[in-house]
């Protein structure tokens, strides 16, 4: 159902995007641009990671075992002697989907339980916020923790663990965004024009209150890629062989007196992507706040 | 909204006074019966989800306690089942569980088969000093910072800002790699395997107190511009006080309410904060049970666990919102 609107949504909004696209590319600040440069590296290395890797993530070279960051090996090697940079660009594909399908589960819970504790009756609205409430007062690394326990490590509990943990948050943004539109003039005017509740959700309140999403779903992203990493750093997660950021850092722990690199550079991956989505998120954010003033 | 609902309900002899108090009162037990209602949610919450999802209890306690894995057959569940009321319908076993709570029975853990009070009682010190520290450092961080860099130019301005979101930005376990990194391996400054002794607790502090003096600062700054534009700092200029005297005594005070309210809301995440911290210091504490409750599956620990930290959110939060309402006359009007 919520699918469909966003679908419906989308071809009314067409028109104004292209054009102006055009007109906020030159205007960017620098963080924003390199942001976006970070972004597309990474999301490149996701989808073709041989394209920007030097070696074979798993192919061991026992000679330059442990090695420190060198023009052969550009940010070392690991204990068996596997080249650190490729491994963390083959770990790409795992970390971002891992981030990408936590940010889906947690929307999808957090656009059912927002528009509904915004929108629906009071007597479904009323317990539906209440629930909000309660779930609000569990840290998100509690939640996911609570989830992991009973799901078992894994990629895929991960990825329900980190999205149950966030989405509480994102209903309570969703459900005032909903609100904010529910009580615009341009709402009440469609209702006092005689439009069915069905149509002015459908063409006024859902296609307003989705657009500040975008926003989230970029910060969101960045945040679902850090707590994931941080449950596979904790060793409930993705397990070792796999060079899952979270992984790497995990594995690494065994050797830190010894090689710094496989500690920092993998967190340096993890911290690129969350800052640099949170750019754009927030770049996105401002914008639309200011086109809709 | 005080006058209104003041008129409509006769209280007493109707001396304003005694008005004023009884509205306030009202106002108070309904925070706490709003408090209380929450920890209900949370208990429920997680007694539900430990009860109806998959896994079969007994299973995971028996194969807990032998350290096997293995499939086991009804026979030797039964006994299991019975001592711990796993047969009994759901409702009998949420009211019993509810029951031991509200006497101080948290349960019994699975794998160490001791009660759970008890194991969070002996770990809960050095977690809950580690929380507290890094909340105070965290002030100690934020407030000469947005002192120096709120309210004046636009660049000095953007700059601080800036500063906080990367620092609030930062995962937590890797600004602890870091630190133990450059000071504990690379200065030798500080043990690499942490203890609970204070030398210890120096780098756990500052690697939680960075990300959360990023959400400080920001909280501050916006109050704090907002407040630099409000008429009582213009007068107090005009009185001749200095413009450093104004920021720190007048602008500085009003700029930290939010930044109290967030110091509750901190509270419950930086003890679950404390898990991954003490996971990259091998330090002692709450968070390394939990993590080693969560991967043997003891969900009677796990629950415990979360249980506390709920109760724990809760009950800061409600003391802070209390606060408020005895301090700040204005928000009685509206809850």
């Amino acid at each position: 159902m919520t699918i469909e609107t966003t679908g419906e949504a989308r071809p009314g909004l067409r028109p104004g995007g292209s054009s102006r696209l055009r007109t906020i590319i030159p205007t960017a600040p620098l963080s924003v641009v390199l942001s976006v440069l970070v972004a597309f590296f990474f999301i490149v290395a996701a989808i073709w990671p041989s394209l920007v890797s030097t070696h074979s993530p798993f192919a061991t070279d026992l000679f330059n075992a442990l090695s420190p960051p060198t023009p052969e090996h550009l940010l070392g090697t690991d204990d068996i002697g596997r080249d650190l940079y490729s491994r963390i660009i083959w770990g790409t594909r795992e970390s971002l989907l891992i981030g990408l399908g936590a940010m889906a589960v947690a929307l999808a819970g957090a656009i059912v339980l927002g528009f509904a504790a915004a929108l629906a009756p009071r007597w479904i609205a009323e317990p539906i916020n209440r629930i909000l409430e309660i779930l609000l007062a569990f840290p998100t690394l509690l939640l996911a923790l609570l989830f992991v326990a009973l799901l078992g490590p894994s990629a895929t509990s991960l990825l329900i663990s980190v999205g149950i943990g966030t989405a509480p948050g994102y209903a309570r943004l969703i459900r005032a965004q909903a609100l904010k539109v529910d009580r615009s003039a341009y709402v009440e005017a469609a209702r006092a024009l005689g439009h069915p509740a069905r149509s002015v959700f459908l063409q006024h309140i859902a296609p307003n209150a989705f657009r500040p999403l975008v926003a989230v779903v970029a910060l969101g992203i960045g945040q679902s890629v850090v707590w994931a990493s941080g449950l596979s750093f904790l060793g409930l997660g993705v397990a070792p062989p796999s060079p899952e950021w979270g992984a790497l850092l995990e594995a690494g722990k065994a050797n830190i007196t010894a090689a710094w690199w496989l500690e920092i550079f993998p967190g340096v991956a993890i911290v690129l992507v969350a800052l640099a989505f949170t750019q754009i998120g927030r770049y996105i954010q401002d914008r639309s706040e200011g086109a809709a003033r | 909204m005080t006058v209104s609902l003041a008129e409509a309900i006769p209280i007493g002899n109707g001396r304003p006074r005694r008005r004023q108090a009884a509205t306030l009162l009202q106002r108070v037990l309904l925070r706490i019966g709003f408090a209380l209602f929450v920890l209900w949610g949370a208990v429920t919450t997680v007694f539900l989800v430990l009860a109806i999802l998959p896994g079969d209890r007994a299973t995971i306690l028996l194969n807990i306690t032998s350290g096997q894995a293995i499939e086991r057959t009804p026979e030797e569940l039964a006994p299991i089942n019975a001592r711990y009321g796993f047969d009994q319908p759901i409702a009998a076993q949420y009211g019993r569980y509810v029951f031991g709570l509200l006497h101080g029975d948290l349960g019994t853990s699975y794998e160490l088969q001791r009660p759970v009070l008890n194991i969070i009682r002996e770990q809960i010190a050095p977690t809950f000093t580690l929380a507290i520290a890094a909340l105070a450092l965290a002030w100690v961080f934020a407030i000469p910072w947005t002192l120096l860099t709120a309210g004046r130019s636009q660049r000095l301005g953007s700059f601080g800002s800036a500063a906080e979101t990367v620092m609030a930005g930062l995962p937590q376990y890797w600004i602890g790699i870091l630190l133990l990194v450059v000071f504990a391996i690379e200065l030798r400054w500080f043990p690499v395997i942490g203890g609970t002794a204070l030398v210890d607790t120096v780098l756990p502090t500052v690697t939680l107190a960075i990300p959360l003096a990023g959400f400080i600062g920001q909280s501050i700054r916006s109050e704090f511009d907002r407040t630099m534009r409000e008429p009582f700092v213009l007068s107090a200029r005009a009185r001749g006080m200095s413009a450093a005297g104004v920021r720190s005594r007048h602008v500085l005070r009003h700029a930290l309410i939010p930044a109290i309210t967030l110091s509750g809301w901190a509270i419950g995440h930086l003890l679950s904060g404390t898990v991954l911290v003490e996971s990259v210091f091998a330090r002692p504490g709450l968070g390394s049970v939990l993590v080693n409750a969560v991967s043997n599956k003891d969900f009677a620990l796990v629950a415990g666990i979360v249980i506390l930290n709920s109760f724990i959110y809760v009950v800061i939060n409600l003391i802070v919102d209390l606060v408020y309402v005895v301090v700040d006359p204005r928000l009685r009007g509206s809850v």
